[in-house]
C-alpha cells in the first residue's frame, strides 16, 4: 500500500471534483469513496449524479433518491455525506419556475412530455440544466455565508461524452443568446474553468482504459478544463518475484523448482495439480506485465496518480470504507 | 450453459443481436462469433458500433465505409464461409435514408436544415435508431447468412430497445407544432388549459433555447412529415425482425454488480417483449484451475515465507489463493443472477491475459464462447 500523499494542494482546494472514467472502471464507487474521504474530519460533501441511473441509491444500498439532497452516510470522524440525483426534467421545471409561473401547467406539460421534448431538442440543454444545478449546489450558503458543502462530488458520464458535458459553452452556442439561462450558464463555464474544479478519471491498468483516459486528459487540456488525479482502481497485488515475471509470463515457469518448494511446505500435489498452478502463475504474470505497461503509459499524463485496491469480498458498505481509507492513505484530504 | 456453437451453426439463426452495459466486451464478443460463424462455414457479417482502433485495423475496417465488406482472415479451415465486417457510420446512415425517402430536392433540402444536423450526430438515440437501420438493410440486402450485431455503448442496455421508440415519438411533430404555434393547437376542457399554458412553456423554451433554433426544428418536421410513413414503418418492421424466428439475443456482461444488474433487466425486458434471448455471456471470468483449497496453499505459502525459502513457490501459492478469492466473487455474483433468473443459459469466458486485438485472440475467444 502506498502511503505517502500524492495529493497537491491544487487538488486539496477544489470544491468540485468531477469524477469520470470508461464505463466499467468503477468510476460511481470511485466518486462515492472520494466524497467519503473529503468528509472525513466533521465536513460535509454532496455526491452527485447526473445520468438517472441511481448508482448511488444502489451502491448505499438505499431506495431510489429522489431530486433532493438527501445524508446517505457519515464519514470516519464525524463527517456528512449527502446524496441527489438530478434529474434533468425536474431541474427545468425548477428553473422555469424561477422565471415564469407556471403553477399547475407543469404537471400538465411533464405529464404530456413536453419537457423531455424540450431537452431532446437542443441536446445541450440538458447538460446547461444539470452542470448548471450542480454549480447551484457549489455555490450555496448558509445565512453566515459559509459554503453549505466543503465539496462537491459529480459523477460524471463516461469519459467517452465527458467533455461534451463539461463544454458547456459549446453547448450554449445552440440555445439563445440572450435570457436567463445564458446568464447562468456564464456562471457555470466560470466555475468549470476555474481552479475550483478537477475532473479526475478513474481508470483500470488495461490497454483500451488507459488509452481512453489519456484521450480525455488531452481532450480536456484541449476544452481549458483541468485534469485533477488518475485513480487506478481494483488494483491486484503482484505477487511473483520481480526475476521470475518476464519468464513467467513467456510461458517460462520452472515447474521443478516449484514442485521442490511445495515438497518443502509439505504440499506433495499431484502432476494436474501442478500443471493448473503453472497455468495460473503465466496468467498472472502476463497480466502483471500488461499492467506495468499500461502503467508506463498512463505516466504520460503527468498526472497525480492514486491507487485503490480489488476488494475481494466483493463491493459493500465495508468494502467503500476501505477505499475511503486508502484514498486517505495516500493523501486525499 | 449456454451453447453458441449450436446457435451459430444452425443455419436457422439469421440474426444474432449481442447487447449489454458498456465495458463489458460486445464489440469483441460480436466479432468473434461472427468470425467463428465463418470459420464453421457461415457466410457471415458483422456490424460493429464503436470497435478498438486495433480491432478494427485487425478486422480490416481503416475506414468508416459504412458498407460490409470481406475480411482476409489468415488460417481459415478449407471448408470455411466468409467473414464480413463494418462499422457503423451514424451520420451518413441517416443521410443515406433521408436519401431513400425523400425526392432529392426535398431530401437536399432537410440535410442542410441546421437541426437536422443536430439530430443526426447528436442526439442521444440516433446511434441506437441507425443501428437498428442498418441492421434492416443487412437484412434486406440478403447476401449474408448471419448477421451478428454489436450495439451502442450506452449507459444502460435498454437503451437499444428504447431508442428508436423514442425517436420515432420525437420526430412524430406533434409536439414541435405544438411548440411552434400553440395558438393554433387549439382544444377544449383540459386540453384546452393545458393548450394556455403550453403557450406559456413555447414562450420559455423558446426564450432558452432561441426561435431560431424552433424554427429550424418545425422546417424539418414539415420537412420529414412526408416521408414519415416509410420512416415509421421502416422502424416498426426492424423492430418486428428482432422478434422474428432467426433473431437471438445474446446478453454480454462482466462478473461485475453493474452489468450483471444491467444484464438482469434486459434478460426481463426481452422477455416481456417476447423477443428470443439465447442467454448470456459472462466475459473475463477467472476460473481456478487448480485444485488446491485456499487455505492449504495459504498456510503453506506461510511456511515458506517464514522458512525464508522457496520464494517462487510462495509467489504461487499466494497467486493461487488470490485467484480462487476472485473465482469465488465471481461464482457468488453469477449465483446471484441464475437464482434470479434460473433459465437462462450462461457461458462464463475466462479472461484472456491480453487485451483481444488480431484475429487469433478473436478466435481465441471465440473457442472460449464456445466453451471448448
Amino acid at each position: 500500500m502506498v502511503t505517502s500523499s500524492v495529493w497537491p494542494d491544487e487538488l486539496a482546494r477544489a470544491r468540485l471534483h468531477v469524477v469520470s472514467g470508461k464505463g466499467g472502471t468503477g468510476k460511481t464507487t470511485v466518486a462515492a469513496a472520494l466524497a467519503l474521504a473529503l468528509a472525513i474530519g466533521g465536513r460535509r460533501t454532496l455526491l452527485v449524479e447526473v445520468e438517472a441511473r441511481q448508482g448511488i441509491a444502489q451502491l448505499f444500498d438505499q431506495p431510489p433518491l429522489p431530486y433532493e439532497e438527501k445524508r446517505i452516510a457519515v464519514a470516519p470522524g464525524g463527517g456528512e455525506l449527502r446524496a441527489l440525483a438530478i434529474d434533468p426534467e425536474a431541474a427545468l421545471m425548477e428553473y422555469l419556475a424561477m422565471f415564469y409561473n407556471l403553477g399547475f401547467a407543469g404537471r400538465t406539460l411533464r405529464r404530456m412530455g413536453a419537457i423531455e421534448f424540450a431537452t431532446t431538442l437542443a441536446p445541450g440543454l440538458r447538460d446547461v440544466l444539470l452542470t448548471g444545478k450542480v454549480k447551484e449546489c457549489v455555490g450555496r450558503t448558509d445565512k453566515g455565508g459559509r459554503h453549505v458543502y466543503d465539496a462537491v462530488v459529480l459523477d460524471a458520464p463516461p469519459t467517452g461524452r465527458l467533455v461534451r458535458f463539461l463544454d458547456v459553452t459549446k453547448a450554449m452556442a445552440d440555445l439563445a443568446k440572450v435570457g436567463p439561462i445564458r446568464n447562468q450558464s456564464d456562471g457555470v463555464v466560470r466555475l468549470l474553468h476555474s481552479d475550483q474544479t478537477v475532473v479526475h478519471l478513474v481508470t483500470l491498468l488495461e490497454d483500451l482504459p488507459v488509452q481512453e483516459t489519456l484521450d480525455a486528459v488531452a481532450d480536456l487540456h484541449a476544452a481549458d478544463l483541468r485534469p485533477g488525479a488518475v485513480i487506478r482502481n481494483r488494483m491486484r497485488p503482484s505477487r511473483l518475484p520481480t526475476r521470475s515475471m518476464s519468464a513467467a509470463a513467456a510461458g517460462r515457469v520452472d515447474e521443478g523448482r516449484i514442485r521442490a518448494g511445495l515438497a518443502e511446505a509439505g504440499l506433495d500435489l499431484k502432476p494436474d495439480v501442478i500443471d493448473g498452478l503453472v497455468a495460473e502463475t503465466v496468467a498472472h504474470a502476463t497480466r502483471a506485465q500488461v499492467q506495468a505497461a499500461a502503467l508506463t503509459r498512463l505516466a504520460e499524463a503527468r498526472l497525480p496518480s492514486i491507487e485503490l485496491p480489488e476488494l475481494v469480498g466483493g463491493l459493500d458498505l465495508g468494502g467503500l470504507y476501505e477505499l475511503v481509507e486508502a484514498l486517505t492513505a495516500q493523501g486525499v484530504r | 450453459m449456454l451453447d453458441l456453437d449450436a446457435l451459430i451453426q444452425d443455419r436457422a439463426t439469421k440474426v444474432v443481436v449481442c447487447c449489454g452495459s458498456g465495458g463489458v466486451g460486445k464489440t469483441t464478443t460480436a466479432a468473434a462469433l461472427a468470425l467463428r460463424a465463418a470459420d464453421h462455414g457461415r457466410c457471415a457479417v458483422v456490424l460493429t458500433i464503436d470497435p478498438a482502433k486495433r480491432l478494427a485495423q485487425s478486422l480490416g475496417m481503416r475506414e468508416l465505409g459504412n458498407h460490409p465488406h470481406r475480411v482476409d482472415a489468415a488460417d481459415t479451415p478449407d471448408n470455411a464461409g466468409e467473414l464480413h465486417a463494418m462499422m457503423l457510420d451514424m451520420r451518413r446512415t441517416f443521410d443515406e435514408m433521408v436519401h431513400a425517402h425523400a425526392e432529392p430536392d426535398r431530401a437536399a433540402q432537410i440535410i442542410a436544415n441546421p437541426f437536422y444536423q443536430t439530430i443526426s450526430t447528436s442526439f442521444s438515440g440516433t446511434q441506437e435508431y441507425m443501428a437498428m437501420e442498418k441492421l434492416g438493410q443487412l437484412v434486406a440486402a440478403g447476401d449474408w447468412d448471419l448477421i451478428v450485431v454489436d450495439t451502442p455503448p450506452s449507459r444502460s442496455a435498454l437503451d437499444f430497445l428504447d431508442a428508436p421508440q423514442r425517436m420515432s415519438s420525437f420526430l412524430d411533430g406533434r409536439m414541435i407544432r405544438l411548440l411552434s404555434a400553440p395558438a393554433r393547437a387549439g382544444g377544449r376542457g383540459i386540453l384546452k388549459i393545458a393548450t394556455a399554458s403550453f403557450g406559456i412553456f413555447a414562450k420559455a423554451v423558446s426564450t432558452i433555447i432561441g426561435g431560431q433554433l424552433l424554427k429550424d426544428a418545425a422546417a424539418f418536421v414539415q420537412a420529414f412529415d412526408t416521408m414519415f410513413g416509410g420512416f415509421r414503418e421502416r422502424a416498426q418492421a426492424t423492430y418486428e425482425l428482432l422478434r422474428a424466428p432467426g433473431t437471438a439475443f445474446v446478453v454480454v456482461a462482466a462478473p461485475e454488480p453493474d452489468a450483471l444488474r444491467e444484464a438482469s433487466y434486459f434478460v426481463d425486458r426481452l422477455s416481456t417483449e417476447g423477443m428470443p434471448l439465447a442467454g448470456l455471456v459472462v466475459n473475463r471470468t477467472h476460473p481456478v484451475l487448480a485444485e488446491l483449497p485456499a487455505a492449504r496453499a495459504s498456510a503453506a505459502a506461510d511456511t515458506l515465507e517464514s522458512n525464508g525459502v522457496s520464494p517462487l513457490a510462495a509467489a504461487v501459492l499466494r497467486l493461487h489463493a488470490d485467484r480462487i478469492e476472485v473465482a469465488d466473487r465471481e461464482k457468488r455474483m453469477l449465483g446471484r443472477f441464475t437464482g434470479a433468473h434460473p433459465h437462462v443459459p450462461l457461458i462464463g469466458v475466462p479472461a484472456l491475459a491480453t487485451d483481444v486485438y488480431d484475429l487469433d485472440s478473436l478466435r481465441e475467444i471465440g473457442r472460449r464462447l464456445a466453451g471448448v
